[in-house]
């Protein structure tokens, strides 16, 4: 196949365009069915029992007061999981129900299945767990240095990734370092973990569930339950929002347990706080950092050892481990190069995937050492920026040269010349001061900073990991029209994936009526809806499959209406000939043919990493953002109001402008977010905010509006040209901000969110 | 669980004198919070909202009558002018949806030290009306809050009103939240100035919303009331730390103490200038 032939890019509603979401308008009206509407005649609704200690052995497990109460049918321990009582997606090191130890506050014990929730939560209280408490490990460098009892066989490293890069002793005529932090961020998406498992009359299961990956969660399931693949079948929920929460299982084994175990429907639906124990978060980390350049600002080397705390249970720490490496310097070209990244075990909540993974943590410490660096230089904070600046071509610090498009400069240099917010004047209007209507300043003590950052992001999987899509594509007539289907296992997570493959047909096929099937294991995995990977991957196998039935199609056409085949197309649906015009309608031509095309497709393939070096041609494409904000600081008070977050991104191609914009405003202020508010607090393992009423989101008064310029320089690489837009506005959100608050109070700020108490010495 | 739902209040205050174990439930901002977490299991709710007279206000000799069950919104829209301390209070509620269901009765109710409208209640000298089939009664609202989410309301009583004064001079309420908006109050502060009357209080910064009696005795001591003139600042100062010194806050997931105390005094401060501003535009506009 090739992807240069020409495709009808004017389409209505085709690529380019942004029509109305298909979702949409039930989504705004409420009306839209989400995982935790699911529901079947006779269904049972099941409960956890979680561990409410970070780290303790379990001495017994005593049900039967539970099993007892009337209305319940099921209590289930690990010695009902029939299968492999072990799951994750790197190494399978976390039960499905806790055997002799729990390893984190919330860990599963136990589950129920009752015939009403209410039922369901009181068995669950009157299950007796015996726990001898032990004292809980939360120290990732600790960890390291190899201090502390081994949670996991093998030791509490899950994965150290080393880069050496160029000359390793190499000195520099001005050195700046910094230890930073970052604090663990929660997806906080809107709708809970949730889903329906309803037994077959085959022995399988029929699984309903809220997640990212299909076909990943199905290969978990059936290792635990002990059943053969085509007895497990999952279909979509609808899902309200993932941003990484929904990689690994919440109810999928569970549900499926008690539905099996009871013959009868079972439906799961955390609430909010469960929902904090019921899935990853972001790594937490601590990153040291030491930046040699010359007196000019130009970087000689980067040195930085950086930690992040996985938590409980492995998840995809080795992956985000790998991310923060070898995005470690940022999007700088640098000749030398040392970093040593460990993602470690701890008794803290398993953390895992979280827009950005890896990325994140890193570019809050390498934007900041870049600021240090322009005031070590006495340079400007963009200056430093545009003289490292890394391009097309750059060799980074794995040894991958950079093969399309990495337009830092130009992003900075636009971003610059962006017009700056007007100066408060005038009677103040709460709304635009810190603190908002809560009338704590109107104007006293506010000063103005204004701050810059840039940020990289790989897109699609890694390190030679097998990255794949599969979509069917079918054209026939229905009604006297030509009608298209669209079937794959991607994940619309609320991201806007099932529009975009809409519009894709629509411009390979030049038909109207796209008709998009539901997502479920019946046809082969399209890979996980994160990554920033789904228009990529399973744009691209859509768009694979639409050209098979399209060269299909004019092989038809050219028969039929004996024209020669090279003289062909279709578009508007006609079937048209470069020198006659049109020639017949499509719907005529295709008769009572279909055309039915399954495609499996694939990025280039990437390789892994040389263990002792980091060396390697890792990635398959980058993604760039960058971010200016101007924060309106109280420096009395420590408050805050972002009053600009301005922004320009690099996608490729634009396939819907008004979804790009959305991506870009929604990880921007998820950036926020992580600057000035949002942290899972832990102290000793155990959560102190499980809630959205001390686990802080930005509101409307929080997120300004936006300025954005969206820059498309095509990768010839990837279909359309297209960059993955979900992750890197995450990226340079949060350092901008913090710059800009360093800007107006002088302070150092080492850590977000930044608080209150950091900006007023309490 | 049973839901009782009476339609007049000495139906409802029947019903309560029957059922004392009866959980009154009027927004259910709070309420349903605590059921939703399990955190409260009683024997019965008994809902307010079907009871009319509860919903209104009136107005005589300077004073306002406010039933418990008025909305936040109503109470910012319809007394926003008369009331400007409680509205400001009132605005820092939760969401627009919250506001619309929320009443200030429900605040008195959880009594937690956190609530938004207390403060302001103790600083401009409100009174609680409470009722039961024994009768009414009305209690200052210092006297009414005597522990964490605790109050001076007997197990038969609901609370059915708030008694006070329309604003004459300056009314200021304002209040620490780590975001811009929807955020519980890490601390809060009002104040109240009017001829021969200065209030202040503190919330979220001890066990319950207390007054700051010392700092308001300054005030009414030392401001110079006859002839208002801009306040030096060492005087905004000095009141400043008698609020803060009688803060006895504790750290926790939103804040931490040393915070609350630092951020008392600055909100001490700024908030006396502003009502002093006005209380002196409403004196010259008298003279």
């Amino acid at each position: 196949m090739t992807t240069t032939e020409s495709t009808d890019v004017t389409a209505a509603q085709g690529i380019g365009t942004s029509p109305v979401r298909p979702d949409g308008t039930m989504k705004v009206r409420g009306e839209f069915a989400y995982s935790s509407d699911l529901w079947h005649e006779d269904m049972l609704w099941g409960a956890t029992l979680r561990s409410p200690h970070p780290y303790a052995h379990i001495t017994g497990i005593d049900i039967s007061a539970a099993l007892a109460l009337p209305g319940v049918y099921a209590v289930l321990t690990h010695t009902d999981v029939p299968g492999v009582n072990r799951y994750g997606l790197e190494h399978p090191d976390q039960p499905v129900l806790a055997e002799d130890v729990v390893r984190y506050q919330g860990e599963p014990v136990a589950i129920v299945a009752a015939d009403h929730p209410e039922t369901a939560r009181r068995a669950v209280a009157k299950i007796d767990v015996g726990y001898e408490v032990l004292e809980p490990v939360t120290d990732s460098e600790a960890a390291v240095a190899g201090e502390g009892p081994e949670l996991h066989p093998g030791g509490n490293v899950v994965r150290h990734v080393p880069i050496r890069f160029g000359e390793q002793d190499v000195t520099a005529d001005v050195v700046v370092t910094g230890r930073y932090e970052v604090g663990m961020q929660d997806q906080a998406f809107l709708g809970p973990e949730s889903g329906l498992a309803v037994p077959a009359e085959d022995g399988g299961v029929d699984l309903f569930v809220a997640t990212q990956w299909l076909h990943v969660d199905q290969q978990q399931i059936v290792a635990a339950l002990g059943l053969p693949k085509d007895k497990v079948r999952l279909t979509l929920g609808g899902v309200g929002g993932a941003f990484g929460g929904r990689e690994d299982l919440s109810i999928q084994v569970h549900a499926c347990l008690l539905a099996l175990h009871t013959g009868k429907p079972v439906k799961m639906v955390y609430n909010r706080e469960e929902s904090f124990y019921g899935h990853v978060h972001r790594h937490p980390a601590t990153l040291y950092y030491e930046h040699g350049a010359d007196r000019d600002g130009r970087l000689v080397y980067v040195r930085a050892r950086m930690y992040l705390d996985g938590g409980a249970y492995a998840s995809t720490t080795g992956a985000v481990s790998g991310n923060a490496a070898t995005l470690g310097v940022g999007p700088y070209s640098v000749p030398n190069v040392t970093i040593d990244c460990w993602g470690t075990y701890s008794n803290n909540p398993p953390c895992g995937a979280m827009r950005g993974f890896g990325a994140v943590q890193a570019a809050f410490a390498y934007e900041s050492q870049m600021d240090r660096l322009a005031r070590a230089c006495g340079l400007d904070p963009v200056e430093v920026r545009l003289r490292n600046a890394m391009s097309e071509g750059t060799r980074l610090p794995t040894g991958q040269v950079v093969d399309s498009a990495a337009p830092v400069d130009e992003l900075l240099t636009r971003l610059r010349a962006m017009p700056l917010p007007a100066d408060r004047s005038g009677e103040p209007d709460l709304r635009h001061l810190p603190g908002g209507v809560s009338n704590t300043t109107h104007g006293e003590g506010v000063v103005r900073g204004v701050g810059y950052a840039v940020g990289i992001k790989n897109i699609c999987f890694s390190e030679g990991f097998d990255d794949y899509s599969t979509a069917r594509v079918r054209l026939e007539a229905l009604g006297g029209e030509p009608a298209a289907t669209v079937q794959t296992a991607a994940c619309e997570v609320g991201q806007g994936l099932v529009t975009i493959l809409q519009q894709i047909i629509r411009t390979e096929l030049g038909v109207e009526q796209v008709t998009t099937l539901p997502m479920d294991t019946s046809i082969g995995s399209a890979g996980s809806s994160s990554a920033s990977r789904q228009s990529y991957m399973t744009g691209g196998a859509v768009r694979a499959a639409a050209l098979e039935v399209r060269a299909a199609l004019v092989e038809h056409a050219a028969r039929i209406l004996g024209h020669d085949r090279g003289d062909l197309s279709v578009g508007g649906g006609k079937v048209v000939s470069r020198t006659d015009g049109v020639l017949a309608d499509l719907v005529d031509v295709l008769g009572d043919a279909a055309f039915d095309r399954t495609v499996e497709w694939r990025h280039r393939p990437t390789e892994s990493l040389d263990p002792e070096t980091g060396q390697g041609n890792a990635h398959v494409q980058y993604g760039f953002a960058a971010h200016r904000a101007v924060v309106d600081v109280d420096t009395e008070l420590g408050l805050l109001k972002v009053v600009a977050l301005d922004c320009v991104q690099d996608v490729g191609k634009a396939l819907n402008p008004q979804a790009v914009l959305g991506q870009i405003q929604g990880g921007s202020a998820q950036g926020l977010g992580l600057a000035v508010m949002e942290e899972i607090q832990t102290e000793g393992g155990v959560i102190r905010n499980p809630s959205f009423t001390d686990y802080l989101i930005p509101t409307v008064l929080d997120m300004p509006p936006m300025r954005i310029e969206v820059l498309e320089l095509a990768d010839p690489h990837a279909p359309y040209g297209l960059r993955g837009v979900g992750e890197p506005p995450t990226i340079s959100s949060t350092p901008a901000i913090v710059a800009a608050i360093r800007a107006a109070t002088g302070l150092a700020l080492d850590r977000v969110p930044v608080r209150p108490e950091h900006l007023t010495g309490t | 669980m049973d839901f009782l739902r009476p339609t007049t209040l000495d139906e409802a205050l029947a019903v309560k004198a029957q059922r004392p174990d009866a959980v009154p439930i009027a927004g259910g901002t709070d309420v349903m919070v605590e059921l939703n977490f399990d955190h409260r299991r009683p024997g019965a709710l008994l809902d307010l909202t079907r009871i009319g007279e509860l919903a209104e206000w009136s107005s005589s000799d300077g004073q306002i009558s406010l039933g418990a069950g008025v909305s936040y919104t109503r109470l910012i829209g319809e007394l926003g002018d008369v009331l400007p301390g409680l509205a400001m209070a009132a605005r820092t509620v939760g969401s627009p949806q919250i506001r619309n269901r929320g009443t200030v009765g429900g605040n008195l109710g959880a009594a937690s030290p956190a609530g938004d409208t207390h403060p302001v209640l103790l600083a401009t000298g409100a009174r609680v009306e409470l009722a039961s089939v024994r009768g009414r009664r009305t209690l200052a609202a210092e006297d009414f809050y005597t522990g964490v989410k605790r109050n001076a309301l007997e197990p038969d009583e609901l609370i059915t009103a708030v008694h006070l004064p329309i604003a004459t001079g300056g009314e200021q309420f304002a209040k620490i939240g780590t975001r811009n908006a929807m955020v519980i109050a890490v601390c809060s502060f009002a104040i109240v100035l009017r001829d021969g009357h200065a209030g202040a209080a503190i919330g979220s910064a001890a066990p319950t919303p207390r007054r700051v009696a010392e700092a308001e005795r300054f005030l009414l001591d030392e401001l110079p009331w006859d002839a208002p003139a801009p306040l030096a600042d060492s005087f905004k100062r000095r009141f400043a730390e008698l609020v803060a010194a009688a803060a006895t806050p504790i750290d926790d997931v939103r804040g931490s103490a040393a915070y609350r105390t630092h951020a008392l005094g600055v909100l001490a401060r700024r908030t006396l200038t502003w009502a002093w501003d006005t209380y002196r535009g409403s004196a010259r506009a008298c003279a």
